[in-house]
Order: structure tokens, then C-alpha cells, then sequence
């Protein structure tokens, strides 16, 4: 646990010392805002909750969180400082996990950085409080997935560009795996179980559940494992390419 | 010790180490030589624990490489080929992040911290980030980061490349008052650093470990009893 705590701090302290991090908190928040106003028309509806501004979360983590993901990995393997990381007395369990727990803290940075948004509608209206923080929680945790998944990629290249093409197009599918863009793939093959269980890995699904201010343990749980499944996919993915 | 058993590895239709084996006891300092892509840096890295080989063992002071990794790696200071390091982050803070990942307690990391700074002359640098830094300047900060526990094995790939006359030498007496009581490994294509500071040789040649013996010894094989008409013959 001590040895992930320094990982994390370290790569938490990496973020800050160039200005990407502050582009990418100013870039999220601004994007953010406009999506939620202007196009989820927040103010219009006269309603006093978020539910226009978490609707644009998965799409907007579909493009950004790849984004701080791209690096976790590709950029240790291609500078060569993954192999002064694991040479040291660490598991890879350990280095995977840090990183990954870096990252997520800093997009949950970002996240809490969207608070004004919050209090303008406390000040406007009287919204159910309960139900947004849910929606928080829930959207960390769908930042968490993807997160994951963004880490799986990054350790399966050098190269930036590729990791984060790669993390887009994974998260997509996750994201979209309830719907008949991606359902179409199996419907015509397989038989209705297996339809059915692709169906239930959709991201979406179970953002939106929560988003609706319910919080159900499945829905926990399905992020938890979604999280617990890439990370060590991570690591098996680093393991092979040690013999590769 | 360090022990390899039949060290191999091979990448598709190349065999970049070929059924390697070698011991190298407390008080050697032991000279990796061989032309470039001969395998040195190979056979480190699998020493290291870095890429597993495909066959054949390592072992350092009785830990397996692959089954015992981290005691293994405990008891290894290790100079990756390039002296990679995070450039964004200042030497201190760097070697602070090491020291932390070893667990040095408190006092101790004051402690090495201070000698590995003083020994390796990083003090007008501390505060600055590596990337800024001239290429000696970061080889002597990956070499700080090896010896920064005081470790029982040291291997180190290469570790005056870049540096100025100077420098090699100062790097030169800073193995030689480290050997009596370490195992050390050095890499290296300067011959004469092999008679500076090296008690024993190795040469490795398109993966396969072609001579084994000390300096002078190593000279012997040739008529004209230099080192470099013996590397030409037997690496050629």
C-alpha cells in the first residue's frame, strides 16, 4: 500500500508540473458548461436539477478521459522510464494501481471543479441534493471505467495517438453496448442469453440509473468490476509484454 | 552472488542471448563487453527482472529473479541503458521518489540522500528538472538512483557513456571504493575502462559468451598482449 501511495503522489504531482493539467481541468469545465447549457438547455427548462448536465457525461469523457489516459502507460515505454519503475523492489499490481488511482483523483479534481454549477441551482431553485451527489458519485465512477479501460490500451503501446484511438473506441463500445448500433453486431448469431448479457455492459445503462437518483448496488457493482477488469487486464498486458 | 543458468532469449527467428552462464561473487567487478547488439543489455535486463527470458534463470544473492522478484530487486541497485528518469520532475524530488519506493526510513534517506548528492556532485542541480539537464549531468543522477540504498549487487548498463574525462574518472574511483564489499556488473564498449576498474571480464558476441577471464589474462590471448587485438578476434 506505502509503495502505491508514492506512485500515486508522484504521478499526481507529475500532472501539475506542466501546464497540460490546467488546460485540460480549464477544457473540461468549459465544455462542460457549454454542453449542459446550451445544448442540454439547463437554464430553459426551468428545472431546478443537473440532469441536462450529467447527460453529456458520458460523451464528454468518451473523448477526454482516453485523453489522460493515453499517457499512463505509452509515454513510460516510450521515454524508457518503465523500466527504472519496474525494476524497483514493486508489483505491478502496485505501479497499475497508483497510476490509475493518480489519474482518477485528477479527473475527480476536475469533476468537483464543476461545483459553481451546483450552487446556481441551489441559488435558483430547490433541487433534490441527494440525487446529485448521487449523479457525482455516479459519474466518477463511468470516469473510473473508462479510466481503466484507457490504462488496459496504454500498456499495449509506445504510442500515444494509438493508445488513445484505441481507449475511444473500447470505451464506445462499452458505452454503447445496450443499444442496436452495437446489439445488431450479436443479434443476428448468438442466442438471446448472450444479447442479453452484452446488453447489460452498457455503460450507459447504468449511468443513467444512477443519474435518476437511485442508487442501486448493481449498478455499484457493475463499475467496481468493470474498474477491477481492465486494471488487471493492465497488468496482464504489462506481465506478457515483459516476454514478448 | 549473482548466478544465470542457460540464460536465453530470442525474439522470433533471433537469438539475442544464447545460453548464457556466469557467476559473479562479493568483491568482482565484473566487465560486460561485447560490440553493439551483442546482447549485453539484454542479459541485464533479464537479470534486472525487466523482460523474462525464454528459457535458462537468473539469480541474485539466492532470490530468483522470476519467482522471488522482489527480494531480489531489494537487494539491486540498477542502471537502465540510457539512464531513463522522469524528466519533468527535479533531481530532488526524483531521488526523494526513489528513496520512497525503496522504503528508506527517515534518517537513512537523509543520510544517503546526502552522500549519493555529495559523491555524484548533484548539488548545484537539485533544484532543477532534469530534462534540463546535459547528458552526464542525467547519467550521474540514474547512477545516484542505483546506488541510493546501498545495495549488495550493482549493475550497471554503460555508466560513464556521455560523461567527460573528468567525470569518467571521478564515476571510475566511485565503483572502485564501492567494490570490496558489492557484486558489481558494468557494461561497456571502452576497453580501457575494463583495465581501470574492472577485476574480471566478460565477452559476449552475437549472444553467445565467447571469453571469461581477467584483464590480464584476457591479454594474454593476444601476441601483441592489448586488449583491443583480443576483443577484434574474438568478437569479430
Amino acid at each position: 500500500m506505502h509503495q502505491t501511495t508514492v506512485i500515486l503522489r508522484r504521478e499526481l504531482a507529475s500532472y501539475f508540473a506542466t501546464p497540460l493539467a490546467y488546460v485540460f481541468i480549464l477544457l473540461f469545465l468549459v465544455l462542460a458548461a457549454a454542453l449542459a447549457f446550451y445544448l442540454g438547455g439547463l437554464y430553459e427548462r426551468g428545472q431546478a436539477d443537473l440532469v441536462p448536465f450529467f447527460n453529456f457525461h458520458p460523451w464528454l469523457y468518451l473523448f477526454v478521459v482516453p485523453a489522460i489516459a493515453m499517457r499512463l502507460w505509452a509515454e513510460e515505454r516510450n521515454s524508457g522510464s518503465i523500466e527504472l519503475l519496474l525494476t524497483q523492489p514493486i508489483t505491478l499490481w502496485q505501479a497499475v494501481l497508483g497510476k490509475f488511482l493518480a489519474a482518477w483523483l485528477f479527473i475527480g479534481i476536475a469533476l468537483a471543479l464543476t461545483f459553481p454549477i451546483w450552487i446556481t441551482v441551489n441559488y435558483l431553485g430547490d433541487p433534490d441534493n441527494g440525487a446529485i451527489l448521487a449523479a457525482y458519485l455516479g459519474s466518477l465512477l463511468m470516469a473510473g471505467g473508462f479510466l481503466a479501460i484507457g490504462s488496459c490500451m496504454s500498456a499495449l503501446t509506445r504510442n500515444q495517438v494509438v493508445a488513445f484511438i484505441l481507449g475511444t473506441a473500447v470505451c464506445f463500445v462499452f458505452l454503447l453496448a445496450g443499444f442496436p448500433l452495437v446489439l445488431s453486431v450479436v443479434q443476428s448469431w448468438a442466442p438471446q442469453a448472450l444479447i442479453d448479457a452484452v446488453a447489460s455492459l452498457s455503460v450507459y445503462a447504468h449511468f443513467q440509473s444512477i443519474v435518476k437518483g437511485v442508487l442501486d448496488l448493481r449498478d455499484l457493482l457493475y463499475f467496481a468490476m468493470l474498474i477491477a477488469f481492465f486494471l488487471l487486464a493492465t497488468v496482464v498486458m504489462l506481465d506478457l509484454r515483459k516476454s514478448s | 552472488m549473482i548466478k544465470t543458468h542457460n540464460l536465453t532469449k530470442r525474439y522470433d527467428a533471433l537469438t539475442a542471448v544464447d545460453n548464457v552462464s556466469f557467476e559473479v561473487k562479493p568483491g568482482e567487478v565484473l566487465g560486460f563487453l561485447g560490440p553493439n547488439g551483442a546482447g549485453k543489455t539484454t542479459t541485464m535486463r533479464m537479470i534486472a527482472g525487466f523482460i523474462a527470458p525464454t528459457s535458462g534463470s537468473a539469480s541474485i544473492c539466492g532470490h530468483d529473479v522470476a519467482s522471488d522478484p522482489i527480494r531480489a530487486r531489494t537487494v539491486l541497485g540498477y542502471l537502465p541503458e540510457g539512464a531513463p528518469s522522469y524528466g519533468e520532475m527535479s533531481v530532488q524530488g526524483f531521488l526523494d521518489f526513489i528513496a520512497r519506493l525503496r522504503r528508506l526510513e527517515v534518517d537513512r534517506r537523509r543520510e544517503r540522500l546526502a552522500f549519493v548528492i555529495e559523491r555524484l556532485q548533484l548539488g548545484d542541480v537539485l533544484h532543477q528538472t532534469i530534462d534540463t539537464l546535459s547528458k552526464g549531468f542525467r547519467r550521474r543522477v540514474g547512477l545516484a538512483q542505483a546506488i541510493l540504498h546501498d545495495p549488495e549487487v550493482l549493475i550497471l548498463d554503460e555508466p560513464t557513456d556521455g560523461l567527460d574525462p573528468l567525470q569518467k574518472h571521478e564515476v571510475r574511483s566511485l565503483i572502485k571504493t564501492m567494490a570490496p564489499n558489492k557484486i558489481i556488473v558494468i557494461s561497456t564498449h571502452i576497453l580501457e575502462e575494463v583495465d581501470a576498474v574492472c577485476t574480471r571480464a566478460i565477452i559476449i558476441a552475437r549472444g553467445k559468451l565467447v571469453a571469461d577471464d581477467t584483464p590480464a589474462g584476457l591479454k594474454a590471448m593476444a601476441p601483441s598482449g592489448r586488449l583491443d587485438d583480443v576483443f577484434r578476434s574474438i568478437a569479430a
